[in-house]
């Protein structure tokens, strides 16, 4: 009995070593080339393409009027005059600081009142609906009476900031604990995790990747609702901000100065999601196996 | 076993692990209060297998959740030396853990230092022949090895009584049988109490020494047997299949009777 018990145990370990093996997906790491083919060039084709058209349009005299459409050639004399005066960095540092500041409050005031809203049952009746409300109001509304309530400085970008972006982080946190699956909880308090411990060893965790989506737009956010204050607020103690530069190319009719701004606010834009934003999304979504590989 | 069960100080004066007495539960439902449980008694004894059996709306799950403590009867007592350890159908870790992270949580909230958490939980991977996947994301695991850390992390509660809620309903039939070897093994080693819920007469069993059969809408304990088949057993056993189909007649029994009327 003795023998034939640890004869089937050991049988049944080998098995199932088989059977692990070949249930286990092997994979390996995207080899440089396809990542170069399939995500680094098509965006650089996209841009070339753009390119080509624009400089065609000059060209071939379909639009002839410089103070409308500037050439390509102008935009990037503009770039390379304000990269020489050294004044092009600071254009970006002045807006890109005012942003990440503003949102860094906005963090810290939106997490605190997400949680509320997702945990206490009044605040979610009482502040809920407006919280979800105030995403489809442009933040650029806010712009008049923040200038009335506080004047023409920094405190009036930051406070239209955090109205543009507490809303978006805030609602990302409460849909992330919304959708906790039920089983995770339940999983948590046979294992004794409830009320402080459970918040923090479960539903803050489950609730991340909501939580980011929240983030990245509130960034989004934040980024729209400054650059509309900067444009509409200029005053020379404010500094040059990409909003202040676009509103000065355009009082100087300076269509490739406007070019220069627009470029600048797009690619801030885009490269602070790039290089914060997506790859913090795309780390917690690829460690729960919820990115597909492509 | 009984030698292992001798040993624990806190185990020599107690002769139950669950104690389940006069326990009903009833429900809001849109008829009114639905009554799910009617007045269960039943007691798994320290080191016991019990299997409960039944149809769907036997109220089995319901039963489990009431032992976990996950719920309150609404009439009756439940008896558990601390708090069960629970598992579910669908393997529940937590996929921002890796296997290994996923049993040291409930290492840490029973509140094992942490300096012993690592260790502790390589040797319960050991246990369920997990050797090597400490590291591993939940999402690269099998359903099979799921459920085995899914068993890990139950384990790793230390709790004297372990609740399965048809643990491998969703595997199939080359796991499933896989892993009622496993688990005889572990249970066998650990001499943990288990109280095992499915609606599969053959796993019931393959796995118990008492297998208990609900009847549905209410669940009432309707029957008990004793399996005396010696362990290991395997599903296809001779003696398995006879008192399969004993049972499956009593079950179908209790079925037919709510076609008619």
């Amino acid at each position: 009995m003795a023998s034939t018990e640890t004869k089937t145990a050991a049988d049944a370990g080998s098995v199932e070593a088989g059977l692990d093996a070949l249930e286990t997906a092997v994979t390996g790491r995207t080899p440089l080339r396809q990542t170069f083919t399939g995500k680094i060039l098509p965006p650089l084709v996209a841009t070339a393409v753009v390119l080509v058209a624009w400089q065609a349009l000059i060209s071939f005299k379909i639009v002839d009027d410089p103070t409308k459409l500037p050439s390509p050639a102008d935009v990037g004399n503009e770039f390379k005059n304000a990269w020489l005066q050294g004044t092009l960095l600071d254009y970006i540092w002045t807006s890109v600081s005012r942003g990440l500041l503003g949102f860094l409050f906005a963090l810290a005031i939106g997490t605190p009142l997400g949680l509320l809203v997702a945990r206490v049952k009044f605040v979610r009746a009482a502040i809920g609906p407006v919280l979800s409300g105030l995403q489809s109001l442009p933040s650029v509304a806010w712009v008049p009476p923040a200038v009335i309530w506080l004047g023409l400085n920094n405190s009036m970008m930051y406070a239209v900031i955090l109205l543009g972006a507490v809303p978006s982080i805030a609602n990302g946190l409460v849909s992330g604990i919304d959708q906790v699956p039920p089983l995770f909880l339940r999983a948590g308090r046979t294992m004794g995790a409830t009320g402080v411990k459970g918040a923090w060893h479960i539903v803050l965790p489950a609730a991340l990747p909501g939580y980011l989506a929240g983030l990245k737009q509130g960034w989004a956010f934040s980024w729209r609702s400054l650059m509309a204050a900067e444009i509409i607020a200029s005053s020379p103690d404010l500094g040059v901000g990409l909003g202040a530069l676009l509103e000065n190319g355009r009082n100087a009719s300076s269509m490739s100065m406007v070019f220069e701004a627009i470029f600048l606010i797009l690619f801030v834009g885009i490269a602070i999601d790039l290089l914060i934003f997506s790859p913090l999304e795309r780390w917690v979504l690829r460690s729960r196996g919820l990115l597909v590989k492509s | 076993m009984a030698t292992a069960l001798a040993q624990a100080d806190d185990v020599v004066a107690v002769e139950y692990a669950a104690r389940i007495e006069h326990v009903s539960k009833s429900f809001a439902g849109p008829a009114g209060r639905q009554l799910v449980l009617d007045d269960i008694t039943l007691d798994v004894a320290p080191g016991e297998f019990v299997t409960l059996l039944g149809a769907s709306g036997c109220g089995k799950s319901t039963l489990l959740n009431l032992v976990a403590g996950l719920d309150e009867p609404s009439a009756g007592t439940i008896s558990t030396h601390g708090r069960p350890a629970l598992m579910f159908q669908e393997h529940a870790l937590f996929p921002w853990l890796t296997a290994g992270k996923n049993i040291e949580l409930a290492l840490r909230l029973r509140g094992v230092p942490k300096n012993e958490r690592r260790g502790r939980a390589e040797e319960l991977l050991e246990l369920v022949r997990l050797k090597g996947s400490y590291g591993k994301r939940v999402h690269e695991l099998s359903g099979g090895m799921r459920q085995r850390v899914a068993m890990a992390r139950a384990l790793a509660q230390d709790s004297q009584l372990l609740l399965m809620d048809e643990p491998f309903a969703a595997l199939d039939a080359i796991t499933r049988d896989l892993l009622h070897d496993e688990l005889t093994r572990i249970w066998e080693e650990t001499g943990l109490s288990v109280l095992f819920v499915t609606h599969n007469v053959r796993e019931a069993v393959r796995l118990a020494q008492r297998v208990v059969l609900l009847s549905s809408r209410p669940g009432r304990v309707a029957r008990e047997w004793r399996v005396d088949i010696p362990q290991p057993r395997r599903i296809e056993d001779a003696p398995v299949a006879e008192l399969s189909l004993e049972i499956t007649d009593v079950l179908r029994g209790e079925i037919r009777r709510h076609g008619q009327h």
